[in-house]
């Protein structure tokens, strides 16, 4: 279980969260929405310790992640799966090395057949050929990148997937297949994921619970269907921006 | 109240209080490169093929540089010299003014411009694009996957480039020297053996081993902390550029009085 309790942080003057509550539950999926801006990323970062809050806890697994030592926090990331908006992925390496690094376990890394075995699932699993070990990230669409990104986190078979916009930049038919894959690597591979995003269409989609960050502060945590009934004015003004009602009622 | 005007001892406690935050920043960093050693199973293969790229890469620059200044060391010294000296003292000014100055000096500063803005730049943009996230992410160490191997590759190979620029410099005075004067190849090997030291050449090369040092450490550490996009990278290359080359001048001066006036 992820846990955040009072998470403030500011960068200079800017203040980004303003003392956020945010909980994810064990196999649930949950949806960070929020206009482009509003610390949706920096609130990811800070629950596998990319960033440390100013005041507040976060903790997952009733691990506090802000007062890990170094080896603790590394172990506990190889745990927790994130994938980079833009894939993040070494473009100094290719596909194959790229997934193979997300291999948290040494000695499986160091073995070259299992390497093999285990990349050729993971692009399995994220509906890539087999032919794309060989290629560079240069190579690749966004959406492949975007894929491969996803390869690389759940090559270490985490718990958690942390997912920072995975379907930013793509046309809405790479969007849908992404939102396809996010569905059905929870139910494969039963993790537990935060789904950080601006697409409500997706969020609503992919969703078990959706949680909205605005103005530094989570201002509606519940269901889609919770959502859906809202009539606070900041729920309303973001849902119905990207689409009406009628489009997710269904 | 905060005013348009300006405060020099603000202005100084700003940079004071910076040049702090800097000095703490690269002793992390240190501590973080020292820790990652005992992963050598990840730093080993990178580190060797960073230095085979640092080596090969800068070998052209290295010989071309060399070679013009061993040359205008000869011709500058024909044009100053004084008929009433032995022509054999050439062969000493020469040697010792390439081994123990020209060498390491040029060559550290040509590959702080070379390699340096690289390093700055590879790491920074491996920054902006969340590359040393999804490193930390995966719960690798950026020590011994990015920093390690580069500094050692600089460390290890600018006291090997350099002692190929202080044959090929040597050599190119060698040649040059007997253009404007009437040096003899005897004359040119008596006057660099007569006052040759053993020392001096473990001079050249801790001097190169120090440059090769900071200039890995400094522009690693400017690139890791690369802000703000292709600006912050942009800023990121010239600052490891100029600030290893200050580093540079002044471990010279350093290490000139501390090895020459023990």
């Amino acid at each position: 279980m992820i846990e955040l309790r009072g998470v403030r942080k500011r960068f200079g003057e800017q203040v980004v969260l303003g003392g956020v509550n945010f909980d994810v539950r064990e196999g649930e999926t949950v949806a960070l929405l929020g206009p482009s801006g509003s610390g949706k990323s920096v609130l990811l970062k800070h629950i596998n310790g990319l960033l440390r809050p100013d005041t507040g806890t976060v903790s997952v697994d009733d691990t506090q992640v802000p007062l890990l030592k170094r080896e603790a926090l590394a172990q506990l990331r190889t745990r927790i799966g994130y994938v980079f908006q833009n894939g993040a992925l070494f473009d100094s390496m290719d596909v194959f090395e790229n997934v193979r690094l997300g291999l948290s376990d040494e000695e499986k890394y160091r073995d070259l057949e299992y390497s093999r075995e285990r990349v050729a699932e993971c692009l399995r699993l994220v509906n890539l050929p087999p032919e794309t070990v060989k290629k560079f990230p240069a190579q690749l669409s966004g959406g492949m990148r975007k894929r491969v990104g996803i390869a690389r986190a759940i090559a270490g078979a985490p718990k958690y997937l942390l997912y920072d916009e995975p379907t930013s930049g793509l046309d809405p038919v790479n969007a849908d297949v992404i939102d396809d894959l996010v569905i059905r690597l929870d139910e494969e591979l039963g993790v537990t994921s935060v789904v950080v995003t601006h697409d409500v269409r997706g969020a609503f989609r992919v969703a078990d619970r959706l949680a909205l960050l605005y103005d530094t502060l989570i201002v509606l945590e519940g269901t889609p269907e919770e959502f859906r009934d809202s009539t606070d004015p900041r729920v309303r003004a973001f849902l119905e921006r990207d689409f009406d009602s009628s489009s997710f009622a269904a | 109240m905060e005013s348009g005007g300006f405060y020099p001892f603000r202005f100084i406690g700003r940079l004071f209080l910076a040049g702090l935050a800097h000095l703490g920043r690269v002793s992390l960093m240190c501590a973080e490169l020292f820790r990652g050693l005992a992963e050598w199973r990840i730093w080993l293969p990178r580190t060797i093929s960073e230095a085979a790229s640092v080596g090969v890469g800068s070998l052209f620059i290295v010989l071309l540089i060399s070679g013009f200044a061993g040359a205008v060391t000869a011709f500058q010294a024909g044009y100053q010299w004084q008929t009433s000296l032995p022509v054999y003292v050439l062969g000493t000014l020469i040697t010792e003014t390439i081994i123990l100055e020209l060498g390491p000096v040029l060559i550290g500063l040509v590959l702080a411009g070379r390699i340096g803005a690289r390093y700055a730049a590879e790491l920074g943009t491996m920054r902006v694009t969340e590359q040393i996230d999804a490193l930390e992410s995966l719960g690798r160490s950026p020590a011994s996957h990015l920093i390690i191997p580069r500094v050692l590759a600089s460390t290890i190979m600018l006291p090997v480039l350099v002692i190929i620029a202080d044959v090929v410099a040597v050599g190119a005075g060698w040649l040059g020297v007997k253009q404007v004067l009437p040096v003899t190849d005897w004359d040119f090997a008596y006057g660099a053996q007569y006052f040759w030291r053993p020392f001096d050449a473990w001079y050249s090369l801790i001097k190169a081993t120090a440059f090769g040092w900071a200039i890995g450490l400094i522009s690693c550490y400017m690139g890791f902390n690369t802000q703000q996009g292709a600006e912050g990278v942009g800023k990121s290359a010239t600052a490891a550029v100029v600030t290893s080359s200050v580093v540079i001048l002044l471990l010279n001066v350093l290490l000139a009085k501390i090895l020459l006036h023990q």
